[in-house]
């Protein structure tokens, strides 16, 4: 009889800190301590605390251990799982370094969780991916009986469209009218497609609810087909994504044998196929139109709107297109109903959203957490705050399409208009916080850079436009630009926002409007004082040795990769060698000098 | 899958494997696990706890896990019983057969065993 179970993150980020080899050797420790027929070993998705992985967690005293090393896991079985006596020192405790909760603190009690509202995150690190049967237990699948069985397609769609849900891709469009667009078209194929294609750096939300609870994407889009009329549906995912692919191809085979896919489900009359297609990482295939041209085996180019998808998709076909936190939600407004989803979030945006937390913060990983909370509480309560003590400068939403909210709009709160207000976008969600030293000129760049990437090419505002912003910001960042190239930099974002052909191009250039809007001033520092007063920007600083502060180790000399510094002929008073100097011609602002000297003798400006 | 009833079997089948990682429940069966106790046998009293609390019918409701050393030796093994507004209950000297007995007459009937109690030993 199984007594406990040891859950064992298995999404990408702790695959990759090694919860691969902290599973075998549970399973190995497990086995020699006999336990086997008293401790259940579960692979789950992600738990969201991702900066701890690998995250281990032992029920049902609910324990939470992190950074598990292999070399920690007798311990883990020797004592907890054998004697009852928890590792304190592996325990996560969100108190911080300084002190160690004595008592287990319930997962959902810690800083990090407390404030969370897991609907689309609900079994990710509590079920096994891989089970169908785990799924149904937590009442998976029971949406789709209901919708099939109890509901008409119209009631559904209705259902969809009073929930207020908002495609979470970015866009913020509602779910249920999309739907409505597309049912009453007649065709003799419709389709669902699955925007699996995410590709803002530093958006990892999708991957992890695919990697985590892949059944409840199957089943929400197996309800969009009954809704819409479709019986065929399409999971356009990345291939860079591959525990993803691999347990959704799992899950879809589980499905197809429990007759939850196929002909004839719940003995409705209603068939659904589903198959994935794999996209080959560009950037563009996440715009809707382009990654329906990519799965017809074409080259992934967008093509102009109207026609839209709900009347020619895929194919040509009617086809209703969501993204994979959007269908995630769908099972659970279905079975808990509409008032339950509209009692979370603002007015106009509803339930919850997933955030993926990066940058300059304490904990980086995957929350969720009812719209309109603040930016404020996301940052500080749920992120842990800055580390090392930095000030916060901005937090970055949305990816290359979105934009930046400052330090003065901390404490907007976060919903689909609050960010459109403020010139941002809720894209994807990815959320990168920015502190005192990142430099706001080159966020911009980095962001220009990906786009002039990722363009397909296809139209000339976005093709040649963004090579031209990169260009002029390249220059200002070289400390090369003029006042005159700013008003030229705004006023050519404005033109290619305009008139580019499709998403991409049309949101490029938004983290530059975002950063001339709240950070002009860095810009002015760059081109009028050709200064990057956060000291990014390499071709504006100098690095200067303080002769009255040198004594003349030679400890920056002997680190100079590039020999730029020299032994001088002066010995400041108090002091008994000669000061060093650096040859700014040769210097290559590597900064190796600065971090060497022990008597901060060193400057950059 | 052809009907909700068939969905819902195999629903019923699992839900008793996954209502352990729902957290922990409002009645709560500590059994002292520290070397002590394992030496006087309180593995198969575990064991016998998990088993009896299944097949009763009351894992969504009662939390079986296991403890440290509790402190009083000679009477290991020790079982405390935490239910919520009551005051603990210490069942000392434990056996599988006694444990069976705690989980059909005090969890599920409501009555604490007193001869198995600390204060009767």
């Amino acid at each position: 009889m199984i007594r406990a179970h040891v859950l064992i993150c298995g999404g990408t980020g702790c695959t990759s800190s090694g919860s691969q080899s902290i599973q075998e050797a549970f399973a190995a420790n497990i086995e020699a301590n006999g336990l086997t027929e008293e401790v259940k070993l579960v692979q789950t998705g992600c738990f969201g605390l991702c900066a701890l992985g690998p995250v281990v967690i032992v029920y049902p005293d609910g324990t939470f251990y992190s950074r598990v090393t292999p070399e920690d896991v007798k311990e883990i079985v020797e004592e907890h799982l054998l004697k009852g006596r928890i590792v304190d020192r592996l325990v996560y405790s969100d108190t911080g370094a300084e002190e160690k909760v004595a008592d287990v603190v319930p997962l959902s009690e810690t800083s990090f969780y407390k404030s969370q509202n897991r609907v689309v995150l609900r079994n990710c690190g509590v079920i096994d991916p891989e089970q169908i049967d785990e799924y149904i237990a937590m009442d998976g699948y029971a949406a789709l009986g209901k919708a099939l069985t109890e509901m008409t397609p119209e009631e559904v769609i209705k259902t969809i469209s009073d929930s207020g849900l908002r495609g979470r891709g970015g866009g913020g469009f509602p779910t249920g009218f999309k739907w409505s667009l597309c049912a009453p078209n007649k065709a003799d194929q419709k389709y669902v497609v699955c925007n699996a294609d995410e590709g803002d750096p530093g958006a990892f939300m999708d991957r992890s609810i695919l990697e985590g609870d892949p059944h409840c994407i199957i089943e929400a889009m197996a309800i969009a087909g009954y809704a819409i009329g479709a019986t065929k549906g399409y999971v356009y995912v990345r291939a860079e994504y591959p525990i993803a692919v691999d347990r959704l191809q799992k899950a879809i085979d589980q499905a197809y044998e429990y007759g939850l896919l196929g002909k004839n489900i719940f003995d409705s009359g209603f068939d659904f196929d589903l198959y994935i297609r794999l996209g080959a990482g560009a950037f563009v295939c996440g715009e809707e139109t382009a990654l329906m041209t990519s799965i017809e085996g074409n080259r992934g180019e967008p093509r102009p709107r109207p026609p839209y998808p709900a009347v020619k998709g895929l194919y040509n076909k009617p086809t209703v297109e969501n993204n994979v936190e959007t269908f995630a939600n769908i099972p659970q407004i279905i079975l808990k109903g509409v008032d339950w989803f509209t009692s979370m979030g603002t007015e106009k945006s509803k339930g919850t959203k997933v955030f993926a937390l990066g940058g300059k913060i304490e904990h980086t990983g995957l929350v969720e957490i009812p719209m309109g909370t603040t930016l404020r509480h996301i940052i500080y309560d749920i992120g842990g705050g800055i580390p090392n003590g930095k000030k916060f400068k901005a937090a970055q939403t949305g990816g290359p399409s979105g934009g930046c909210i400052p330090e003065s709009l901390i404490d907007t709160e976060v919903d689909f208009d609050n960010l459109t207000a403020i010139g941002c976008m809720m894209g994807s969600s990815g959320l990168i916080v920015m502190d005192e030293d990142n430099c706001m000129v080159d966020m911009a760049k980095f962001f220009l850079e990906f786009t002039v990437d990722e363009s397909c090419g296809k139209c000339t505002p976005c093709r040649i436009g963004t090579k031209r912003l990169l260009e002029m910001l390249d220059d200002i960042t070289k400390g090369k630009g003029t006042l005159e190239d700013i008003d030229r930099l705004e006023e050519l974002c404005n033109y290619i926002k305009q008139n580019s052909l499709c998403g991409l191009g049309q949101t490029a250039p938004n983290p530059v409007l975002a950063t001339l809007k709240f950070f002009r001033d860095e810009y002015i520092a760059h081109v009028v004082d050709k200064k990057c007063p956060a000291g990014v920007c390499k071709d504006l600083l100098s690095f200067t040795i303080d002769k009255e502060k040198c004594i003349g180790c030679g400890l920056c000399a002997k680190n100079c990769p590039v020999s730029a510094i020299n032994k001088t002929d002066y010995v400041a008073p108090g002091h008994k060698l000669p000061s060093y100097e650096i040859d700014a011609e040769k210097c290559i602002k590597c900064g190796v000098c600065m971090g060497n000297c022990k008597f901060k003798a060193i400057s950059k400006a | 899958m052809k009907s909700l009833a068939e969905l819902q079997a195999i629903k019923d089948k699992m839900k008793d494997k996954v209502v352990i990682r729902e957290g922990v429940n409002e009645t709560r069966v500590v059994v002292g696990m520290a070397t002590c106790g394992i030496a006087a046998g309180a593995r198969p009293v575990l064991n016998a706890f998990v088993e009896a609390v299944n097949e009763g019918g009351l894992a969504d409701k009662v939390t079986v896990s296991q403890t440290g050393c509790i402190g009083i030796c000679q009477f290991e093994p020790v079982v405390e019983v935490h239910e919520a507004g009551k005051e603990k209950v210490t069942y000392v000297k434990m056996t599988a057969e006694k444990a069976k007995e705690v989980v059909e007459k005090h969890l599920k009937g409501g009555n604490v065993i007193a001869e198995y109690t600390i204060s009767n030993n």
